[in-house]
Parts: structure tokens; sequence; C-alpha cells
């Protein structure tokens, strides 16, 4: 619980941030609402040399609707965007999965930008991401959703690349969130996001692989007019979830099913 | 106005202002000038030989004073940690447990060397540059395997893995089960418990060269025994240690025993002159701090069909991990107990103690007595489930109705009124609605159930005879010292501790109500041994009250008796002539001619005193109580199974508890909802985990070792029934433990009446979604 020393600095621009990325070496790290990061180097899982500290980026902080797109600055807390009107308005789903995000610490520091890069198997925005075909915007260039989450804490962000903001699609019709924990502020042991778009409904899967998951098989069944629990048959094609002390392989399997057919059922 | 009007009253805690403004006294919150920082290496591996400790890189790490092994220990610290007989006086094997790992380690986590550094960090950094050479030896985790013939050995040099054997007859076993037309029989697994209080363990130790003397600050239940221990195996006269502990975070049990650290921090203190200290991490602390339960039951019951329960036969193997805990044997008490509230013709039961290369485990939060509850309980719903009984019928047509009762083993239960607690938990929760729900709900293929757990504790150690025996020599009674100062406030002492328990309010309330004083001139005081009566006994086992409540009380009834004769001396009048009424002496008959209790206490220090009386106004008591004491009550618990995930909601959880008199209702109902919290976290969400393969802890960190917030806790109604013990004048029992004594078999009993329609008949500890899908699936299939 004691991390390894490491060195501090502040970035004052996002140029900034990039640019001490690249002079400090591989062994450097940003860090944002340090939610992740911070409970790594507790556990001297994690022992960057040097810390790149980018709260201080108040530019990256925004929620903005543009042309049908809201688009969302990498330092946005999950707590801002709970409390947003224009989420609610926008992309209502965003807000419910938010609300839901650890706890009310985590949430007043935790970022979305931080929930991307660092890219955990049970992180709940990735999802969204992925089943809505959002892009991360870096200091450099557009990666779409499905580019981007790689592996297990893997994504294609070159070493000295930060994250800017994520560009999601409006989405108002219906939607839903199911997020399966043991505790209030528990990570997901599975969680399906289900979210009615333009072309038909969106299906995502969350911690029932390495990465977070689109359900096609799901969607596509939907598009031919299968009902919820017939759709949700299809919610495991493709899943290689693993076992561990919360949830064995197969029970896994069995919870993306059951909540995706609950999702479907219960979208609003 | 009545004298008692504290007494029972909704006082407010008094420590509270003080801890939620963060204005607590914790070990980290003491820096003392000069101060030196320890951090602990531990040993990776469930079992291993240590060939070789290189100290080098970090004796040459920054800010490092020294490197310390077994070998440097062993010139400091004597003799092996304590194993007391508790409930299992004659053992087979006790293995030698010196506080830091020399040849051989036998559980991942256990000390095998020490840095002390300038700061904490560069402690921390320098303990990573120790090179340990270690040998791996194969490891035992699971305590059955561990009684195979020919298993790996806990220990390299041990005879087997049986650190005990022993049974406990109570009664004619064959013939009760001769009679019997029904038998049912069950596995009941008690899982590995981390007892995670809030503030970690820490000692503090400044060892003073130039008078020999040593003070330990030590977040501890239990400062006495700790300073008995400490003091000899650092060779010092008991009465040149001191052993200070202000408020602690917590304790649950894990902090009675001593632990390596504090043998630790004093020699290392000792070694370097300097004052030393070490705070455990929570990472340490879910990996080293002894774990609570760790047992697997194997139990038979026998009845007839009209309900009547005859015998009752189990064994409890009580996974002891590495070494003996030193009150590791007081968990057998779950044998003791297992026949709970009911009249049984016999019970044999017997307890196999095993090692196995994981930490040692010790007294947790009931220690027990939980374990013999929910067995009690599960084999007492089997049966009624058997025979198509209702579970609350069924208790009510066994339940021990004349007091003293006395159990199959020859322990007395005070008093009771079982039924009672049950009727009103019935009446509370609206059973009878319930189980009209519940025959709704299937129909449609939910799944509700309702489960029950009527609950007997015995608790309040004491008396001196058997608890003698149990500690290896010192009996457990209390002590008390009542201090009037010159100008009429009150110092008390008691040898008891609390760790959240309210003492500071609820023992103040005693004093000030025999001394007719107000709340706020009494200023209580524990936790420290330079102060108070020579010895104390500390607090576990929900004894506080019993029997330091009951110590305060004596030795503040013989400062009142003295302070009548002296008031009689002043107002020229005889002792019996003077009642004594909120706080003041008054001659009958005379309004004029009374005193305060104040007033007289200043003439205590004063010239005028009767013929033969000394100065002053204090005196210390000893309580000795005649029996344990015995609370009670019965929970009840609904539930709902989410038949697809496998997931329980609690929907109702309603307790009515009996503990004798109370001292303030608040305290109470705090205790129960901590206690009754802590039973639904063993049924619903803790586990520790050992991989079975490598040995290793799974659940490391409080992401996955799962204790359950505020959130997962359902609203609880409680109420409770009043049957003062016998035992003591204040008619109390205790608190502490009861919530969890009684909580896990409700919540178990209620999700395996939920399950039933399926041929479910048992669920494991936690019952996690995951398990519960998984029962359903087999038996589905
Ligand atoms: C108890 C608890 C429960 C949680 N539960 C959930 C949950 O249910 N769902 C969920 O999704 N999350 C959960 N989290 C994680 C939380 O959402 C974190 O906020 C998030 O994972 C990381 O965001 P951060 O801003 O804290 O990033 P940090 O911890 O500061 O950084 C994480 C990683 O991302 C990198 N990084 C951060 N920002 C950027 C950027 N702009 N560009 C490039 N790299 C960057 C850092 O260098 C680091 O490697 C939980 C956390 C805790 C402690």
């Amino acid at each position: 619980m004691i991390p390894a020393a490491f060195g501090y600095s502040r970035a004052t621009s996002v140029a900034d941030a990039v640019a001490q990325l690249g002079s400090a070496g591989p062994d450097s790290k940003l860090i944002a609402g340090g939610q992740s990061l911070l409970p790594m180097m507790r556990l001297r899982l994690a022992q960057p040399e040097h810390l790149i500290d980018v709260n201080g980026l108040r530019e990256l902080d925004y929620i903005t609707p543009k042309d049908g797109r809201l688009l969302v600055g990498a330092m946005t807390r999950h707590a801002t965007l709970v409390r947003s009107e224009v989420v609610r308005r926008h992309l209502p789903l965003l807000s419910e999965i938010a609300s839901e995000v650890g706890d009310p610490q985590v949430r007043s520091r935790g970022t979305i930008g931080g929930v991307m890069a660092h890219a955990d198997a049970a992180g709940d925005y990735p999802t969204l991401a992925l089943m809505m075909d959002a892009t991360i915007v870096t200091d450099r260039r557009r990666i779409p959703a499905r580019d981007f989450f790689q592996h297990l804490f893997t994504t294609s962000l070159a070493p000295d690349e930060l994250v800017c903001e994520v560009d999601f699609p409006v989405a108002t019709g219906a939607h839903r969130y199911l997020k399966f924990r043991r505790r209030l502020f528990d990570w997901a042991i599975v969680g399906v996001g289900v979210q009615m778009s333009d072309d038909g409904w969106r299906v995502g899967i969350t911690h029932a692989g390495p990465t977070a998951v689109r359900a096609h098989a799901v969607e596509s069944a939907l598009r031919s007019g299968a009902n919820p629990k017939e759709a949700a048959e299809h919610a495991t094609d493709g899943l290689h979830p693993t076992s561990d002390v919360h949830a064995s392989s197969e029970y896994r399997l069995h919870l993306a099913e059951v909540l995706t057919r609950r999702a479907l059922e219960q979208a609003a | 106005m009545a004298v008692s009007q504290l007494i029972g009253a909704r006082v407010q805690r008094r420590e509270d202002p003080r801890l939620i403004t963060g204005h607590g006294r914790f070990i980290e919150d003491r820096l003392p000038v000069g101060l030196l920082h320890m951090a602990v290496v531990r040993s990776p591996h469930p079992h291993a030989r240590i060939l070789r400790i290189d100290k080098g890189a970090a004796a040459a790490a920054p800010g490092v004073l020294a490197v310390l092994t077994a070998e440097d220990f062993h010139k400091q610290l004597q003799g092996v940690m304590p194993v007391t007989p508790s409930f299992v006086p004659e053992k087979k094997f006790v293995p030698d447990r010196f506080p830091i790992a020399g040849d051989e380690s036998c559980f991942q986590g256990e000390p095998v060397a020490v840095v002390v550094a300038t700061d904490r960090y560069l402690a921390a950094d320098a303990a990573e540059l120790v090179r340990v050479e270690y040998e791996p030896l194969p490891a035992v985790v699971d305590p059955e395997e561990a009684l195979r013939e020919g298993t790996h050995l806990a220990h390299v040099d041990g005879p087997d893995n049986i650190g005990w054997d022993m049974t406990f007859e109570g009664g004619d076993i064959e013939a009760a089960f001769a009679r019997a037309e029904v038998r049912v029989t069950e596995r009941i697994l008690q899982q590995r418990l981390a007892p995670t209080p809030m503030e970690p363990r820490g000692v503090l130790a400044d060892y003073s060269p130039y008078d020999d003397r040593l003070t330990i600050w030590l977040s501890s239940q239990n400062p006495h025994f700790i300073r008995l221990f400490i003091s000899g195996a650092m060779g010092l006269p008991e009465s040149r240690v001191r052993v200070v502990s202000e408020d602690v975070g917590g304790g649950f049990g894990s902090k009675i025993s001593p632990y390596p650290e504090d043998y630790l921090v004093p020699a290392a203190s000792r070694i370097l002159g300097r004052p030393v200290r070490w705070i455990e991490t929570r990472t340490e602390s879910v990996l080293t701090t002894y774990h609570g339960r760790g047992q697997v039951f194997t139990a038979e019951a026998a009845a007839m069909r009209d309900g009547t329960l005859l015998g009752l036969r189990l064994t409890q193997v009580l996974d002891l991990g590495a070494y003996h805990g030193t009150f590791g044997a007081f968990q057998a008490c779950a044998c003791l107990m297992a026949g709970g509230v009911y009249r049984w013709q016999a019970i044999q039961a017997r307890t196999i103690g095993v090692l196995t290369n994981k930490v040692p485990t010790d007294p947790y939060r009931g220690a027990g007595r939980p374990e013999g509850t929910h067995l009690c309980e599960r084999m007492v719903d089997r049966v009624a489930q058997e025979i198509g009984m209702d579970p609350a019928d069924l208790r009510r047509k066994n339940f021990a109705r004349e007091f003293p009762f006395v159990n199959n083993f020859g322990l007395t239960y005070d008093s009771g009124n079982y039924d009672g607690s049950l009727d009103r938990a019935l009446e509370l929760v609206e059973y009878s609605s319930w189980r009209r729900r519940q025959e709704e709900a299937r129909k449609q293929g939910r799944l509700i159930g309702i489960g029950l757990s009527t609950w007997v504790e015995i608790c309040g150690f004491g008396p001196s005879q058997p608890t003698a025996a149990a500690t290896g020599g010192i009996s457990l009674v209390e002590a008390a010292q009542i201090r009037f100062l010159p100008s009429g406030s009150v110092a008390a002492y008691v040898g008891t501790h609390a760790q959240g328990q309210g003492h500071d309010t609820t023992f103040s309330q005693i004093v000030a109500d025999t001394l007719g004083m107000p709340l706020e001139m009494v200023e209580l005081r524990h936790g420290d041994t330079a102060e108070g009566p020579s010895f104390g006994y500390g607090t576990y086992g929900s004894r506080s009250l019993a029997v330091g409540g009951m110590a305060l009380h004596k030795a503040a009834v013989v400062v009142r008796d003295k302070a009548r004769n002296l008031a009689a001396h002043l107002l020229e009048a005889s002792p019996d002539d003077l009642v004594f009424e909120q706080g003041t002496f008054a001659v009958k008959g005379d309004p004029t001619a009374h005193k305060t209790i104040q007033e007289v206490a200043l003439a205590a220090y004063g010239p005028n005193l009767p013929t033969g009386m000394e100065h002053g106004l204090e005196a210390v008591s000893y309580f000795d109580p005649p029996n344990f004491v015995w609370p009670f009550g019965a929970h009840i618990c609904v539930v709902e199974v989410d038949r697809d995930t496998g997931a329980v909601a609690l929907q109702r959880y309603v307790a009515v508890d009996d503990c004798g008199n109370v001292i303030n209702p608040m305290i109470v109902e705090g205790q129960l909802h901590g206690g009754i919290a802590q039973g639904i976290a063993q049924a619903l969400f803790e586990e520790i985990a050992y991989d079975q393969e490598s040995g290793l802890m799974q659940t490391g960190t409080l992401l996955d070792y799962l204790v359950p917030t505020i959130n997962e806790i359902p609203d609880l109604t409680l109420d409770r029934t009043v049957t003062p013990s016998p035992t003591n004048e204040l008619g109390v029992k205790g608190i502490g433990e009861a919530g969890t004594i009684a909580s896990s078999a409700a919540v178990i009993n209620a999700i395996c009446d939920a399950l039933s329609p399926l041929g479910i008949h048992h669920v494991d500890m936690p019952a996690s979604p995951g398990r519960i899908w998984k029962l359903i699936q087999e038996a589905q299939s």
C-alpha cells in the first residue's frame, strides 16, 4: 500500500503533456483522476518513475453537443457527466452509466479519458463507445472505438499520446445499462448496454472477455424480428470470459444472456 | 426523582464528537521525536525453507538504520508466542512460534526480516531490496486434506498436522440415536474471514535505555495481557513495561492476541535505542491479521417424527493455520454451544484442530458461537423440513423453558425466555402473511424464503474458576478503580477497553448513577496499563459490561459507602439515618441537614475525619462473576432469490434480542446493527480464498474480499425483551457479538427455504449468486 518513489510534474497544455511524456521516457505516465493508477501504484503493480499530472488541463473538461454528436473532453469527471443536463438530453445512456461507476469518491475524481486509456476489462464506457461507434480523439488523430481497445489494459495509443476527447453519436431512443455486481460500488461482473438508434438496437457487453464486446449477433437477431428472449440467446456468441474469484466463465456467459434479455425488456 | 436516571437512557456517545471530527488518537497519530519506521519483509510462499538472507543492498539503501532477521531477534526475545488451553486443554502438536521465521516459513505473509528506516517510504523501498533465498516446500492448504495420512506436512519436522483431537460427550449419544425416527446429515462450511478493522494494527515502541523502561502504544483490545507477554519475552519486569492503547479503530477479536510485530517493534527499539513504529497496511491486514472461522462441520441430527429433538453428533474440523492462535482453541466452543436453545437428549461433538500453511485463525466476533449457532439452526431447519413441520413450531416444541437450564455439557444458562423473543419476532415480521406470500410467489415460480434463527450465547468471561484453566493460570475477572478528586470530579478506571463499543458513555452512566453525579463529572479511563488497577482483562467475548461494568459499579458502591460514613460524621448523624438521592446525603426528617457527595469528597482530603477513617475517597474493586451470562433472541430474515442469476435480495430483517437490563438502548442498537451486518457479510459476501494448487491467497484486496457497505445491508427492525441476568446486580448480559452470532443462520435458512422447492437442502457461505446459480443448475439437471 506504499507506492515506490516517483517524480511529479504538471502539464500546462496538451502539447506540453505530450512533450513531457516524450522527454520523460517510457516509465513515465499521465495521471488524471488517479482512481485506477493510484491503486495499482499502492500495490506496486505499477511503478512509474514519473507522473505527469493533467488535472490542470481545463481545456479538456467540456461536454459539447455538435451536429448530432456529443463531444466529451477527456478530463470530464464521472460526477460531471452524472449532473449534466446536456448529457441527459443527448445521450441519456451515458448519464445512466456514469451514475453507477464506483462510489462518490471515484466519481468525483475519475475521468472518462482515464477509463478509455486504462482499458480495464470491466470499464463501462468502453462498452458504450464500442456499441455506439464512438471515436477517441487524441492529440494527433481520430481512432474509432473498435480499433482503439485492443486487449486487456491495451489500447492503440502511442506511449506519448494523449486522449483528448470522446466523440459519441447522439442517441435518445430507448436504452438501458444493466450492471451485475455484488456491492453497489463494485465493477461489473458482467454488464450489458442496449440503445435503440436510427439503425436499430445497439448492444454491448462489459467484462465477458478482455475487452468490451459489441453483440452483433444479438443486434441482427433483433433486426430480423427476434424478441428479447430469442435475441439474448445470441449474446454469448464469440465471448470468451475468464474465471476469477468473482465468477466462473460459465456463469459470466449465463449472465451475459440474462442481462441482455432483461436490458432489452427494460429499455425505456 | 429516582436515582437511576442515566441507566437505561439514550445518552449520546460521548466519544463521537472527537472521533467524527478527526480528533481520535490512533497509533498513526502519535509522532514522537526521533521516530523510526519499520517495514516487514514477508514470505511470498505458503511454505519454504529459508536458505540465505542477503541484507546488503537493503542495509545500504537511503535512510536505513537496520535490517534485522531471526538471528538478531533471538538476542532480544526469549521463549515462544503463547498458546492458551482455551476449550482444549490437551493439544497434540503445538509448533513453537517465534515472532519471525528462522529456517522455515510456514505461511504466506510470515515475517522473515524487518527494515528500520528514517521514513516509512524508505523502509518500504528498502524492504524490497532484502534478498531472501527460499527453497519452496510442498504446502498443505485444505484442512481436510491436511488430515489425510501421508499428506504434506505444514511443518517439516511435525509428526502430522493434527493440533488437537478431542471429543465432548454430552449424554448417551447411542441411546439418543437408537430412538430416532428421523435422521438428517449435513456438511456445513464456515469460510475463513478477515476481520478488516477500519484501523489496521499498529505498534509504536519506545525503549528508554537509561532507565530500562519500555512504552508500547498498540491498537489493542487487551493491553494488560500484551504487557504480560511482551515483558516476559523481553526479559523486563512487568512493572517496567507500559502498554497504552488509546482509540482503537475496531478489533472484532483480531486485536486480542499478541502478534509478531508486537514483539519485533519493541525489540527493534531496544536494539536502536530510538522509538520505532510499524503501521499495518491494508494488504498486510488481509494477509496476516489472524483470520476468523475456517471450519468444516459434518453433523447428524436425530429426532422423532413429532419434532422432538433427540441427538446431535458433529465434527468440527478447524483450520488452525500454520500455528495455533493464542486463543485459537476458543473456537472449539462451537461444540459446547451446538445444542443452542433446545433440549437434546445427547450431543457428541468432536473437534479437530488442523495445521495448514495459512495465517493462523483466532477469535473473530462471536468466535465459535456463530459457528455453533449456524450449525444448530441449520440442523433444526433440516429436521423441520424432513418431517414437514413449520420451523417455528419445531423450535417451540424443543425450547429450554426452565432456568437455570443446564445444557448437555454442564453449562448453566442463567435466565431465558425463548418463546418471548420468538413470538415477538414472528409478530413483527408478520410471519403468517409472509408464508402466504411465499405460497403465492411459488405458484409464479418465484423463490421467496423465510429464515429463523433462535440463538443463545455464552459470554461475559469470567468466572474465575473455569477461566483460569482456559488462560493457563490467570482468572478472567475484572478490576476497576474509582477516584474522587478533591474538587469533586471522578476518575474511573477499568481493565476492559473499547474498540468502538462506547464504554466511555455507558460505563460513565453506571458510575454517574451510582454516585449521583452528572455524567460530565465522570471521566472514564481505560487502555493504559500505567493507570488504574494492577491488571485488566481486556474486551472480548461480550464481557465488558457484565464483568467490567460490574467492577466499576462495585468500586463506586465502596466509595459511596465511605462517603456516607463521612457525611454522617460531618452531619453528626448516624449513617443509617442518611438518605442518598441525586448525589446528596440528607438526614431523614431534617431537610436542612445535607451534604453533596462533592462536599464530602473535599472533606475526605481535609482535617475533619472520624476516628479510624483514612484520607481520600477512592477504591479498587474486582468482580468475579458467579456464572457466564446468556443473552438470547430470535432473528427472522426474508429473502427473494433471483432464479435466473442466483442473486439474493434481503427483503426484511427482524431481530428481537434480550441482553437483560439495558444501560443505553442506542448503544445496544448500534452493536446489533454492526453485528448483524457482519453476519450478513459472512452469509452473503466475505470469503478469504486460497488457491488450492499454489497455496496463495486470492482475495488480498478489498476489491476481492467483499466487505459489504451500508448499501448492501437492509433496514433492520429491532426490538427487545428484557430478562435480567440473576448473576450480577445490574442484571445485564452482553450484546457485542449477538448480532453476528444470530444473523448468518437467519439469512442462510431463508435462502435454503427459498430454494427448497427445487430440492436444495443446503447452501454454503458466502451464498454468492454464482454459487446459488450453480446449485440451481445442478438441481435442475
Ligand atoms: C473502487 C473503484 C470502483 C470503480 N468502479 C468502476 C466501475 O464500475 N466502472 C468503471 O468504468 N470504472 C470504475 N473505476 C475506475 C474509475 O472509473 C477510474 O476513474 C478510471 O478507470 C480511470 O480514470 P482516472 O481518471 O482515474 O485515470 P487514472 O487512474 O489517473 O489513469 C488511468 C490510466 O490512464 C492513463 N490516462 C489517464 N488519462 C489519460 C489521457 N487523457 N490520455 C491518455 N492516458 C490517460 C493514465 O496514465 C493511467 O495509465 C473504479 C475505481 C475504483 C477505485
